[in-house]
């Protein structure tokens, strides 16, 4: 299960105890499956959905006709995910998917585009320390240090390791959150709330899917409920 | 898809808005009410001072109450629309000039004082610790 939308913004939610809990709001479908993908026909077993109401001015005539047969108007954006070839039948060309899909799964995983940061020295892009404010130090505060020495941990090579982190080009990269408490679901105006950030921009588009594996902590929450 | 960004946060949090809240003023004096868990029992504690700044709008809203206690200027951030303010009561206005006062911070002794907007008296604004 595959949901698209974007990403309206963050807000913050009073609980029960009275504590304020940050939240992202996403608005989220509704998407149209544009294609179901067979073992038999395409050697594997996958959905597509298509979201967010494209010109057709602005679309291709693949696109037109490719979403047309699913009934639908073309779609800005779509995404394939696999599903067990035994569950393929249970989705249609031309069904809807919304929020409702995501009823009964208190975490979701969200993938998103994080925001741009551009070339990023070593201390932003990977928490390098840096050099000493003082003592000494000129015009190196904020520079990496050595990268490599003594023939690189004896590789006899002299040469950078691979995956040496240096500076370079930071953020724009696609993102997955995963186990994101879903704080509320408003299927009237398609919206998740979850808490805490999401990556990427307001209006960013959005992958939200019921969690696929809870990382520990929330498993071990989990766990404990359960016990009880 | 119909509302705008803004029209849904704020109506997601509309019903979470106060509408019993007094109107409050830069420079008023406040009691507020804050409900404070103890373990299992819950109880309230009042903070009074003088409303120094507000900032943020709808369920961001928070105000800065400053007040002395023992020679020490003491100020608390309250979200305003928080559950756990149970109740704010302005005691006094005061006639202030700007929207941040946070020039009190810089006074001492009797500059400390705001002048009233009713009587247009000079009173002192509470710097003794009140009696709980």
């Amino acid at each position: 299960m595959l949901l698209l939308g974007k990403k309206i913004g963050m807000t913050r939610v009073f609980n029960e105890e009275g504590a304020s809990v940050p939240v992202t709001v996403l608005q989220v479908g509704p998407c149209v499956v544009t294609q179901v993908r067979t073992p038999d026909n395409d050697g594997y077993a996958a959905v597509q959905v298509g979201w967010g109401d494209a010109k057709p001015r602005r679309s291709t005539m693949a696109t037109i006709a490719h979403d047309a047969k699913a009934g639908a108007g073309p779609k800005r954006f779509h995404r394939e995910f696999r599903v067990p070839a035994d569950k393929v039948g249970e989705f249609s060309l031309g069904q809807e998917l919304t929020v409702a899909a995501l009823e009964g799964s208190a975490y979701v995983d969200v993938t998103a585009t994080s925001k741009g940061k551009g070339f990023q020295g070593t201390m932003k892009r990977h928490n390098f320390k840096g050099m000493f404010a003082s003592h000494g130090t000129e015009r190196k505060h904020r520079s990496p240090g050595s990268i490599a020495s003594h023939a690189t941990n004896r590789g006899h090579s002299g040469k950078l390791k691979k995956g040496k982190k240096m500076s370079g080009h930071m953020g724009a990269e696609r993102v997955t959150l995963r186990s994101l408490d879903v704080v509320k679901l408003d299927p009237a105006q398609n919206l998740v709330i979850v808490k805490g950030p999401v990556p990427g921009a307001n209006n960013g588009m959005v992958m939200v899917r019921p969690a696929v594996r809870l990382n520990r902590s929330k498993a071990k929450k989990v766990a404990d409920a359960a016990k009880k | 898809m119909g509302a705008t960004a803004v029209a849904i946060l704020e109506g997601l949090t509309k019903d979470q808005l106060k509408t019993d809240l007094p109107r409050l003023q830069i420079g008023d004096t406040l009691n507020v009410h804050c409900r404070i868990i103890e373990g299992q029992k819950e109880r309230v504690q009042v903070f009074q001072g003088v409303l120094i700044a507000r900032s943020g709008r709808g369920i961001n809203e928070m105000i800065v109450v400053r007040r002395i206690v023992d020679n020490m200027g003491v100020e608390r951030i309250f979200p305003i629309n928080s559950p756990k303010i149970a109740k704010i009561e302005v005691l006094r206005h005061a006639d202030a000039r700007r929207a941040k006062l946070y020039f009190l911070r810089d006074r001492a002794g009797k500059s400390r004082r705001l002048r009233d907007k009713r009587r247009g008296l000079e009173v002192e604004v509470k710097t003794e610790p009140a009696a709980n």
